[in-house]
């Protein structure tokens, strides 16, 4: 009884580690294996194909356009959220009317559901009925936008929702960061006779590394994840022309019954998110208390 | 900040600032705007039809009318069955209620122990609770396909409320723990001297002053489940189908011609769940936001 409680705190940590360890820890490792299997509709563990499952992946042309789409997307998203974030939490820290207003409208995409924002621009990028019909009765006659429907232009459609979704999120994380500059390095500055772009690009931009950091961390592994985006405004194409690897991922499992190959995108996936996340959370982590 | 220094602009930067923030405002607003207008003009208008020449996607409806509200809800064709959307609502609300409510229990409790009782390796086992916050979840969908089948929990609510559960107590453990480690040890010690045990502390001492925390993993929680879409298009059966999943097919499967008022009236009925949630506890969903990027 004594032990029992002695040691109460940790076998009420019991139940939740062995949900944990078995559906983060214990999945991972059975993706792993299964990648080196010849599985297909169903796990089997009877047949073992090794790496050269990855290798399919790596040489597979949907693969190929998913890598690409993936650089595209990850680049222009992360930097195009960072960009509009910094710039809106930079312009509203300057004392401006109807604050809480302003942040409200641009944070409020993050409460919506991916699908949510495909479905919506969608229609907005519909060529015949959204933007396009809409600039031309505005009297722009030539105004063309239907990357939507052109494969090698509706990347950047996944990148338009994507960063009008998330640089309300980049925004919250950089006004906090700005608000908690200590202002007496500020004040410094300013009897240096610093100008204000000067201050801002000398002083407060670099006392903001570690919002960028978690930005970049966060957002990249966003980029990673995103699949429901992409399926509600492309449903992956035209052809498999926004493929990434999450959508590849999920046509190899569960519609083509190559499993296996789905298992090594799988796997793939997670390295990348790995390199990302392990040295941010081992830092993170290292400095607390 | 109050950064005197960095922000004396004259009277042109003033306009020009206040200029980009409402081009920014406009552009954040403009597909909700072309939601909610789609979602209340009838077909013609919105094809531009005789009477209609010069409607717009961003034209306020000319007669607003909640017809396409009532069909999305309650007789658009999904799939086979043409019953609208409201029974995967309901699906929704059932599988929010029940996750979140035990990934919160689940990551109020983690936390207090993990800040508030200390022991070798504590650190080490938050660290790969957290790092199930990050993993594509596509890494975990074909065993646990297969467990939720073993479970005999295969196609159900249960099944993906148990999903939910599992992948929710990473963030819900974040949360608490990173809140608790603010709390001064000295109440804990306080209380000890007392003689209040393990649970008497937590239900007597840390819960009454916990409630912003609460708030903003409930909020957490419940945006997070409510907008799920992948777990519930690998893991849920035709009955147990949750609204998001029931969007995309709605939209993305319709015969004949788009009914585009029918997809938006949707797209709204499942978005202001969330919307609402973000208005009234906006303050809280920041946090929660913002100290999900792991530190608090």
């Amino acid at each position: 009884m004594r032990t029992l409680r002695r040691y109460l705190p940790q076998l009420t940590l019991l139940p939740s580690l062995i949900l944990v360890a078995v559906t983060v820890y214990g999945f991972i490792a059975l993706t792993v294996v299964l990648s080196l299997t010849r599985s297909k509709m169903l796990p089997r563990f009877d047949r073992w194909e090794g790496f050269s499952n990855y290798a399919k992946v790596w040489n597979h042309p949907r693969w190929e356009v998913a890598m690409e789409n993936f650089a595209i997307f990850g680049v222009l998203y992360i930097g195009g959220t960072m960009l509009i974030g910094l710039m809106l939490a930079i312009l509203i820290d300057q004392r401006v009317r109807a604050e809480g207003a302003l942040r409200t409208i641009y944070l409020y995409p993050m409460a919506l559901s991916f699908i949510v924002t495909g479905v919506a621009w969608q229609w907005i990028m519909a060529p015949d009925l959204g933007l396009e019909r809409a600039f031309q009765i505005w009297g722009w006659e030539s105004f063309r936008f239907d990357w939507i429907k052109q494969s090698d232009m509706a990347i950047y459609c996944v990148v338009i929702a994507g960063v009008w979704q998330a640089s309300g999120f980049v925004m919250a994380l950089f006004l906090a960061a700005l608000r908690g500059i200590n202002p007496e390095i500020l004040s410094a500055a300013r009897m240096d006779g610093a100008s204000a772009p000067r201050i801002y690009w000398h002083v407060i931009i670099p006392a903001l590394r570690p919002a960028f950091l978690t930005a970049i961390v966060v957002q990249g592994h966003l980029a990673i994840k995103s699949y429901d985006l992409v399926v509600a405004l492309t449903r992956g194409g035209p052809g498999y022309s926004t493929e990434l690897p999450s959508t590849f991922m999920y046509e190899f499992t569960f519609s083509r019954n190559e499993m296996a190959l789905g298992a090594s995108s799988a796997v793939m996936m997670l390295i990348l998110v790995t390199v990302l996340i392990v040295p941010y959370l081992y830092s993170e982590l290292r400095n607390d208390r | 900040m109050t950064v005197e220094a960095a922000r004396t602009p004259g009277t042109l930067q003033r306009v020009l600032i206040y200029a980009v923030l409402l081009l920014a405002a406009l552009f954040f607003l403009m597909p909700l705007a072309a939601m909610v207008f789609t979602s209340l003009k009838t077909m013609p208008e919105i094809t531009g039809a005789a009477g209609f020449e010069s409607n717009t996607i961003l034209t306020p409806p000319q007669a607003p009318s909640t017809e396409a509200w009532g069909t999305a809800w309650q007789s658009a064709c999904i799939a086979v069955a043409c019953e609208g959307l409201r029974g995967y609502f309901w699906n929704s609300i059932v599988m929010v209620v029940f996750a979140v409510f035990f990934s919160v229990m689940f990551g109020a409790i983690n936390g207090y122990v993990l800040a508030k009782w200390r022991f070798r390796g504590d650190n080490i086992i938050f660290g790969m609770l957290l790092f199930g916050c990050f993993i594509p979840f596509q890494i975990v969908l074909i065993p646990m396909a297969r467990l939720l089948g073993f479970l005999d929990m295969a196609g159900t609510l249960h099944g993906l409320i148990f999903v939910h559960l599992c992948y929710g107590i990473p963030f819900t453990t974040l949360f608490f723990r990173n809140f608790y480690v603010t709390i001064p040890d000295e109440l804990i010690s306080a209380g000890r001297i007392d003689g209040a045990g393990f649970w008497s502390i937590f239900f007597l001492i840390l819960m009454p002053i916990s409630l912003p925390i609460f708030v903003v993993a409930i909020i957490w929680q419940f945006t997070n489940v409510w907008n799920d879409f992948l777990f519930g298009a690998s893991f849920a059966g035709a009955d147990a189908r949750p609204l998001m999943v029931a969007l995309n097919n709605l939209v993305n499967t319709s015969t004949g011609t788009k009914a585009y008022n029918v997809d938006m009236a949707g797209a709204m009925i499942a978005a202001l769940p969330t919307i609402l949630v973000y208005v009234v506890g906006g303050r809280y969903f920041v946090r929660g936001l913002t100290s999900g990027a792991v530190k608090g």
